[in-house]
């Protein structure tokens, strides 16, 4: 399988390759890793006529203490994040998760930003910072403007990011390197979640996500809300599915996903309080 | 058709230089123009990593890399692991346990347990299983493959390699 035709030009920083983009317009896509868009491109479902590569801004990839917030570099690779000292001490769960996204060729190449600006419900990564209430900073021709991850995610594959705008850096809360659990359901090891489920706790309250479990990655506010009025973690976990409308597919009906979110819920409160 | 572009990179220590079109993916310009058969095409769709090679050092899919993103780069296939004659230790172990019987995901097998060893080169069992989770193999059931490489890792390590 081939990819369709497409012009190649290489961004040499983020300044560059926004001002690549607004030259060549809507058909132009931004190429990191390219661990989703080139599946894509070789199946012709994605078919740009000039793709961008940003995968050498090496001034993209970083994690950096900031503060009161961690700083991730857009194009950081699963690999940079799986590895990190600073990730474990500060934001555990992110670590974690990126250590679980495909298989080591797949983090060897594939990004933090690339997985994020894709927006696949079905991806482990923008769930787990829809979680954490993680911020997103986007760099566009006017300039700079940030977005909260609740406001990122729109649809299926789409998000807030304009057609001439990059994603240039994520930022996540310092959480420590504990209070987590992350469950992922799948049947062979490398592939994406049947469904998937984090759970952070962030200053004393327990966030919950949900990979695969309807068009965008989904807060589940049910759990949330139970959680905080007294709940325990099996009771709470029983309003995993409210709300949600998950597709079926080969691997999984509907109600099969809706049970699945209790259960993996369960397990990841279970985890997030054991330590 | 857009424009071929030239696209160079050391593979297996040697230099090549190739005009290919972007979108030639790095496999392609492996075995079509570099003539380097040894990296096989299997799933084509990033499951089964039977097309795994190393760049600059790192094990990556080549059938879901473009060349161009490879210009410039280090990269080594099968061909070129074994050094004056020898096999590299992990392509013996390969051998000498049996980690294979039709052979067709053996070369990216290898390509990705040589990376692994790189990154984890005391790998426990589950270390192995793990870290082998993007290459398929439909023949063995992993069992000698994960003995081969774990074997692999004691003479790698016996030899300061």
């Amino acid at each position: 399988m081939i990819p369709a035709a497409f012009d190649y030009v290489r961004a040499g920083s983020a300044d560059e390759a926004v001002a690549l983009v607004a030259e060549h317009g809507e058909d132009a896509k931004f190429l990191a890793g390219g661990m989703s868009l080139l599946p894509l491109m070789k199946l012709r479902l994605a078919t740009p006529t000039v793709v961008i590569d940003v995968g050498r801004v090496r001034d993209l990839s970083y994690i950096r203490d900031d503060g009161d917030h961690v700083a991730v570099g857009a194009l950081t690779r699963h690999r940079d994040l799986e590895t990190s000292d600073l990730l474990g001490e500060q934001c555990g769960v992110l670590r974690a998760v990126a250590a679980q996204v495909g298989d080591n060729q797949v983090r060897h190449r594939g990004t933090i930003g690339g997985s994020v600006a894709h927006g696949d419900p079905a991806s482990d990564l923008p769930a787990a910072l829809l979680a954490l209430d993680a911020t997103f900073v986007v760099r566009g021709p006017g300039g700079e403007r940030l977005v909260a991850a609740h406001d990122f995610f729109r649809g299926f594959l789409e998000t807030a990011l304009a057609p001439d705008e990059l994603l240039t850096e994520i930022r996540v809360r310092k959480t420590g390197p504990g209070g987590f659990g992350f469950e992922k359901f799948n049947r062979r090891a490398q592939d994406y979640a049947i469904v998937g489920a984090v759970a952070a706790r962030i200053d004393g309250t327990t966030n919950v996500a949900l990979v695969n479990m309807g068009p965008t990655p989904l807060r589940a506010h049910a759990v949330e809300n139970a959680l905080a009025q007294g709940a325990d973690a099996a009771t709470a976990a029983r309003e995993a599915a409210m709300g949600t409308e998950p597709p079926g597919d080969l691997n999984a009906s509907p109600e099969y996903r809706m049970h699945l979110a209790q259960v993996l819920v369960g397990r990841a409160l279970a985890r997030a309080s054991a330590g | 058709m857009s424009e071929a572009m030239r696209i160079g990179m050391t593979v297996n220590g040697a230099e090549q230089r190739h005009d290919a079109e972007p979108r030639t993916l790095l496999v392609q310009y492996l075995r079509d123009a570099c003539g380097l058969t040894g990296t096989k095409i299997g799933c084509d769709t990033s499951s089964c990593g039977a097309c795994t090679v190393l760049v600059d050092g790192e094990s990556v899919k080549s059938c879901t890399m473009l060349a161009a993103q490879a210009d410039g780069a280090a990269v080594t296939t099968i061909e070129g692991l074994a050094a004056g004659g020898e096999w590299h230790p992990v392509q013996q172990a390969f051998h000498e346990k049996h980690g294979l019987q039709c052979g067709y995901c053996t070369a990216g097998m290898v390509m990705a347990a040589v990376s692994l060893l790189e990154e984890i080169p005391e790998p426990t069992e589950r270390d192995v299983r793990e870290g082998l989770e993007g290459n398929l193999c439909r023949c063995t059931g992993y069992h000698n493959i994960v003995q081969a490489v774990l074997a692999a890792a004691e003479t790698l390590q016996g030899s300061g390699r």
